[in-house]
């Protein structure tokens, strides 16, 4: 696994830190992790962290049940600040390790007309290790598209 | 700036916070608040219904449990645990929320996410979304046999049912297998290529536990002891909830 694909690219990355992952279970040692992986995937220098960030990161609003409350509107007034902190990253890509955080930062994104786009961690690993097929890009935006896109009928 | 001045209707006897109190290590600190506002500063929902963490929690304080449960910000707070994190006191507001929570009855409580909770508690899957073993099954073999055969490098990848001694139970979230199936993909490849010893269950498979969201203990806990006994029964030593 490595960020050569990125190397010329120099598409930016930021990630939002899970509550439950990082505040609520493990704490920093775990964002750490998170970063050392992130970090491997796209390289060091395309990844801009949020502030703050780790255990004090903001929640996105995906979590407790909101998604499923009925309380839309309220649901993205919350979300206004975590929309605003990746703006500040001015990275291109959010990477959410949480299923609720996807659905939520990628929701944001619509709603509000935000430019970035919201994938999953696993999407990237997939990517940067050069197995990931035309199929399992939904959440990638079209300059990543045709990406280090795996040639499975050439290799048999 | 209060508009009208608030006039305290607590008739004595056990509030709330007095409630929450006696079921948390320490009382949750419940009692120690400095008002300093940090938790509000912080708190993506301040401001939401005219509410904020300081704010629920004095209102907890002076006995108003009627505003509290009739607050729909007890539905808009994440219980993120932020506000503890960054509290001198390390007071536990969002239990004093979830319990808050419970102090409304079921069928009030917000409907997606009773619903949610009503249509896991029909089947040992557990699925939010109804889905069943057999259509799960369906799925999951569905789209790896799909994979296998377009994608060479990965005709020998597996995606386990029910596989007796695996060392990791993998849950999964209703939404991959019911309406983005190729989403489950990336992860079976990561798996496939680190060589994990992994399964899914029929029983138990659904990650999401909308129980708990609902503030119904007796659901909460029945979603997990049928998780858990689908993973024991399997003899699985891991269970990774990707929740």
């Amino acid at each position: 696994m490595n960020s050569d694909w990125n190397k010329d690219l120099k598409i930016k990355f930021t990630v939002q830190d899970p509550c439950q992952l990082v505040r609520k279970s493990f704490g920093d040692p775990v964002a750490e992790d998170l970063r050392f992986v992130v970090k491997s995937v796209v390289g060091e220098e395309n990844f801009v962290d949020m502030t703050p960030n780790r255990s004090n990161n903001f929640c996105c609003g995906g979590g407790g049940g909101f998604l499923q409350s009925g309380y839309a509107e309220e649901r993205r007034e919350y979300g206004r600040l975590k929309l605003n902190q990746i703006l500040a990253t001015g990275a291109q890509y959010a990477i959410t390790p949480c299923h609720n955080c996807h659905a939520q930062v990628h929701d944001l994104a619509e709603h509000y007309e935000a430019p970035y786009h919201t994938v999953h961690l696993w999407t990237l690993i997939c990517l940067s290790l050069g197995v990931l097929g035309p199929q399992e890009r939904e959440y990638l935006g079209d300059d990543l598209k045709e990406v280090n896109v795996a040639d499975f009928t050439s290799m048999y | 700036m209060a508009e009208e001045v608030i006039k305290l209707t607590k008739k004595g006897g056990s509030t709330l916070k007095d409630k929450v109190m006696e079921i948390l290590p320490e009382g949750g600190n419940l009692n120690l608040c400095l008002t300093c506002g940090a938790c509000s500063s912080g708190c993506p929902a301040t401001g939401l219904h005219d509410m904020d963490p300081r704010k629920f929690l004095r209102m907890a304080a002076l006995g108003m449990d009627e505003e509290i449960k009739n607050s729909p910000w007890i539905w808009c707070c994440s219980m993120c645990q932020r506000c503890i994190y960054v509290c001198p006191m390390k007071i536990d507001i969002p239990q004093l929320v979830f319990n808050a929570r419970k102090t409304v009855p079921r069928e009030e409580r917000p409907k997606g996410i009773l619903a949610s909770c009503d249509m896991a508690l029909r089947s040992d899957t557990c699925s939010a979304m109804g889905t069943n073993e057999e259509d799960f099954q369906f799925v999951v073999e569905d789209v790896l046999e799909e994979y296998r055969e377009a994608q060479p490098e990965f005709k020998d990848m597996q995606a386990p049912i029910n596989k007796e001694g695996a060392y990791f139970f993998l849950n999964q979230n209703s939404r991959e297998p019911v309406t983005e199936p190729d989403e489950m993909v990336p992860l079976w490849k990561i798996l496939h290529l680190v060589g994990a010893d992994w399964t899914y269950g029929t029983k138990g498979w659904a990650a999401e536990n909308y129980c708990m969201f609902l503030a119904d203990d007796d659901a909460w806990k029945h979603i997990v002891e049928v998780k858990a006994k689908a993973v024991d029964d399997l003899g699985c030593k891991v269970w990774l909830n990707t929740e």
